[in-house]
């Protein structure tokens, strides 16, 4: 009997929606890209369709379908579709002079606020209590509202430390007002209060989309007949399974460069590299270090709201394949002409110079059958001058992204790929691995699955609290899918906290693993979890 | 070309909302690392200033008579800062005592160090009571202790402290020395859960001549403005602040340690472009303090030192410097008070445990044009 191993990685991207099928030894056995629909489900049913119908009969081995979505960022980012939450914070006193959702957008606070409360409960970074629980407070909030409200959202001060107390008032939100959707914050974030409480409100109001985008994956796999299980692709390039993605929804906002990166390297074979993803106006690098994007360390905003998720570090550069050239000056600016560059560049017979044409007129055609019409020597002049200006950008890109260090291979793929030259600065080889244009469905179809915890404990107790933080970072990571006897810490980060009683540790512990196998003797990840854990 | 910084205009006369994010911005970089994150902040301020009106930005000989002005700032670890948040009514619980015990009526406060999150809350503080804010601070950036604030500098007996709590706590100290309010504001904040609200000094139109840095308040929002406004961020700092930058390039080693309840540590950043080659080291503990690179001290405390991203030229905080950032290293002069044989025993080299002396930084820029 063949076993069951093929995955399926989906992307839905702003322009096109992305499907690939790998085999279990990571190869690419189809691929396809298909226009991304307003409506959830078509996009995704075209894409997932046109893979397995490549696949022939071979689609009965399909095990895992993993997807990577930008519906969670688009939700946010035009206020639609989402849920009105009750924010309650556990901690006054303390706080008050910072009303929940402060700084937030006008518009999407108004979209999203059913009402706050800070209320008694929460704790000092040593454990002591702020102040008593008050459940009677929290009874005669949640009555205020009405019933207004589609989901709750708990955030209480050191919860991330001390998460027994957030537990307690969700049962007691349940126990008042019977089963509503509930986002604890030290489920969501780590230290930083309102950050925190940003991306539990966020991740509240989701839920909506989130059982939108879900029912739809599971919609078209179980149309398709599909024996596979669903997962969804978060910000740090792991997995999450669906009924995890389902109550947390914003960890999935981020995922698209995290995927691009670890698909871009999977497809060139390194576990650490530069990937440069060349697309028609930007372009995007990131790091891959040892089989993870770096992460960088600034706070994000979506959608106009702080939050202190850790994203991929990109580094964005104005230039892709549409870039329009100012022949005269042998440059460019940040103008681009977009997907109309079939029709608009000299290449395509339009007017408009771009680097595609600068590229064309030094080093020959990128596009087949396609040819420069004839110029002056002051437009070649100008091309290559461009080129040449795109070369040194690119070059002293990777050379920030690299650490000065050039050990690491540059990998390229998008499809405009073809302005990075076959030597950088910088980078030990450029590699330009086939299917690099689905780089993204690849990532998701390779992620593995991961969780991270945050631990505070005091010196002499670090080695303890590193233990503690990684089985529960192991436990999350078990819980979002992976497989409990393959799963590993892979990275932990010390920060040292002043004006404590004693010396004071925060420690943050990510686990990660690749996802448990459909036939193994569990079929479903979070039963095993549960196991693993007691 | 030596810059001569112009002289506040007469808009900046009230400090409006929209002025709050250059404040925050230039508090940022006068933070010199330390000083606590200015975003949350930033936000506080500009909620009560939303609430309750512009504040109006006095220099200390437009104190009168009556009026008197109190030192206030907030005391703890900015790891702890970002997550147990003030309570709405600390600064005027603080007012009220105060008021108190002295008889003065409070007409104005004072930030303690203009250098990052303490330089912005007071403003906010201030719109809460309707009171004015001192275009004026102690410390002219941040720096770690009580100690080491330019009243002390100028031999202010201090005798006494209010402290506030985020839960509701309240202390009144009376103490013979600043050590020994150091010494005593500290347990107080451990006990408070690592992060309070504090007073001290009494300033009037008659103690504050001399016993303060002037100017510090419009300086910060000036430089907040070019760093926002500038398509070069980190040219228009070094122009605004009169600063060298020192190198540009890459963190490429970051090590920490905690001792006696600071973080101390080092960070090394390897020069890119035309620094490239280079390989320049900053001693930091809550503040950025010494830079050297071959061995030589190349800018030191109580002068200060910046890292900024090298793209936006906003500070980056000594908690968040990580490997891989790409950073410009900005080094510009104390104020004069901070070189005087008083400032340096407060706060030169020796004061934070490095066995160096103490060479004033001059621009290498400014030497060159001569």
């Amino acid at each position: 009997m063949t076993a069951r191993d093929l995955s399926v990685g989906i992307d839905v991207g702003g322009t096109n929606t992305d499907a690939v099928a790998l085999d279990g030894a990571g190869r690419v056995l189809a691929w396809t890209k298909q226009p991304t629909t307003p409506d959830v489900t078509s996009g995704i049913r075209a894409a997932l369709v046109a893979v397995l119908r490549q696949l022939g009969d071979r689609r009965a081995l399909v095990s895992r379908v993993m997807l990577g979505t930008t519906h969670a960022t688009n939700a946010i980012v035009r206020r639609r579709d989402l849920d009105r939450v009750a924010v309650i914070r556990l901690g006054a006193p303390a706080s008050t002079e910072f009303p929940p959702l402060s700084g937030w957008p006008a518009e999407l606070r108004d979209a999203v606020l059913a009402g706050t409360s800070i209320a008694g409960g929460g704790h000092l970074v040593d454990g002591f209590p702020i102040s008593p629980l008050d459940p009677d407070a929290i009874r005669r909030f949640l009555d205020s509202l009405d019933g207004g409200f589609d989901a709750v959202a708990v955030c209480g001060i050191f919860s991330p430390s001390f998460p027994e107390q957030e537990l307690e008032v969700g049962d007691l939100v349940r126990g008042h007002v019977g089963e509503v959707p509930l986002s604890l914050s030290h489920e969501v974030g780590a230290l930083g209060l309102l950050e925190r409480e940003n991306a539990t409100v966020l991740n509240a109001a989701l839920g909506r989309v989130a059982g939108e985008v879900t029912r739809a994956l599971l919609t078209v796999v179980a149309e398709e007949g599909l024996d596979a299980d669903t997962f969804f692709a978060q910000n740090d390039g792991t997995l999450m399974a669906v009924d995890y993605a389902a109550r947390y929804p914003v960890l999935t906002i981020g995922s698209g460069p995290a995927n691009s990166i670890r698909g871009a390297a999977f497809l060139s074979g390194a576990s650490d590299a530069i990937i440069i993803d060349v697309g028609g106006t930007t372009s995007d690098l990131g790091v891959l270090a040892s089989g993870f994007p770096r992460e960088s360390t600034l706070p994000r905003e979506i959608g106009g709201v702080r939050t202190n998720f850790r994203m991929p570090d990109i580094l964005s550069l104005g230039l892709g394949g549409g870039t329009i050239v100012d022949t005269a000056a042998g440059a460019f600016g940040a103008d681009s002409v977009g997907y109309r560059i079939a029709e608009e560049s000299l290449l395509f017979g339009g007017s408009t110079a771009t680097l595609t044409d600068a590229r064309a007129a030094v080093t020959g055609s990128p596009v087949a059958g396609r040819e420069l019409p004839t110029l002056s020597a002051t437009q070649r002049a100008g091309l290559a001058g461009a080129l040449a200006m795109a070369h040194d950008r690119i070059e002293s890109a990777v050379e920030r992204m690299s650490l000065g260090r050039a050990s690491l291979p540059l990998v390229v793929v998008g499809g405009g790929g073809f302005l990075v030259p076959d030597r950088v600065l910088g980078a030990t080889e450029v590699l330009r691995p086939e299917q690099g244009n689905v780089a993204n469905a690849v990532g998701a179809a390779i992620a593995l699955a991961g969780g991270r915890a945050d631990q505070l404990c005091e010196l002499p107790e670090r080695a303890a609290a590193i233990e503690a933080a990684s089985r529960a970072a192991v436990e999350k990571a078990v819980q979002a899918g992976a497989d409990p006897l393959r799963v590993e810490v892979v990275d932990i980060l010390e920060t040292p906290i002043s004006y404590t009683t004693r010396p004071t540790l925060r420690v943050s512990v990510k686990a990660a693993g690749p996802l448990a196998r459909i036939g193994d003797e569990t079929q479903h990840p979070h039963t095993t979890s549960q196991k693993e854990a007691s | 070309m030596p810059h001569s910084p112009e002289r506040p205009g007469p808009e900046l006369r009230l400090i409006a909302r929209d002025d709050v994010a250059a404040l925050a911005a230039g508090a940022a970089i006068f933070g010199t690392g330390g000083g606590g994150a200015v975003h949350t902040v930033q936000l506080a301020v500009e909620i009560a200033i939303e609430e309750h009106g512009s504040v109006p930005l006095i220099g200390i000989d437009e104190l009168g008579p009556g009026d008197a002005a109190i030192v206030l700032s907030a005391i703890g670890a900015p790891s702890v800062g970002i997550e147990m948040l003030g309570a709405g009514g600390q600064a005027e619980t603080i007012v009220r005592e105060v008021e108190r015990m002295t008889g003065t009526r409070v007409t104005a406060v004072m930030a303690a160090e203009i250098g990052g999150s303490n330089g912005v809350a007071p403003v906010g503080w201030a719109a809460r009571l309707g009171i004015a804010v001192l275009d004026a601070d102690g410390m002219g950036r941040a720096f770690p202790e009580a100690t080491m604030i330019s009243m002390n500098v100028a031999g202010m007996p201090s005798e006494w402290a209010v402290m506030a709590d985020a839960v509701g706590n309240l202390s009144t100290l009376r103490v013979i020395s600043m050590a020994w309010l150091e010494r005593h504001a500290r347990a107080i904040t451990v006990a408070s859960g690592g992060i309070s609200l504090g007073a001290h000094y009494l300033l009037t139109r008659e103690t504050a001549p001399g016993a303060v840095i002037e100017g510090t308040v419009s300086r910060a929002i000036e430089v907040g403005r070019a760093l926002l406004a500038s398509p070069e961020p980190v040219e228009a700092l070094a122009e605004t602040l009169d600063a060298d930058v020192v190198v540009r390039g890459k963190l490429v080693d970051v090590e920490r340690r905690t001792e006696s309840g600071f973080t101390r540590g080092s960070v090394t950043i390897e020069g890119t472009g035309a620094d490239r080659g280079r390989l320049v080291r900053v001693e930091v503990q809550n503040e950025n303090l010494v830079v050297l690179e071959d061995g030589r001290v190349t800018a030191s405390v109580p002068d200060l030192i910046t890292i900024v991203d090298a793209e936006t030229g906003e500070a980056i905080s000594t908690e968040l410097l990580r490997f891989g950032q790409r950073v410009a290293v900005l080094a510009w002069a104390c104020d004069p008070l901070w070189r005087s044989p008083r400032g340096l025993e407060l706060a030169g080299p020796p004061a934070f445990g490095y066995d160096i002396p103490y060479v004033p930084f001059a621009r290498a820029t400014a030497e060159a044009a001569r």
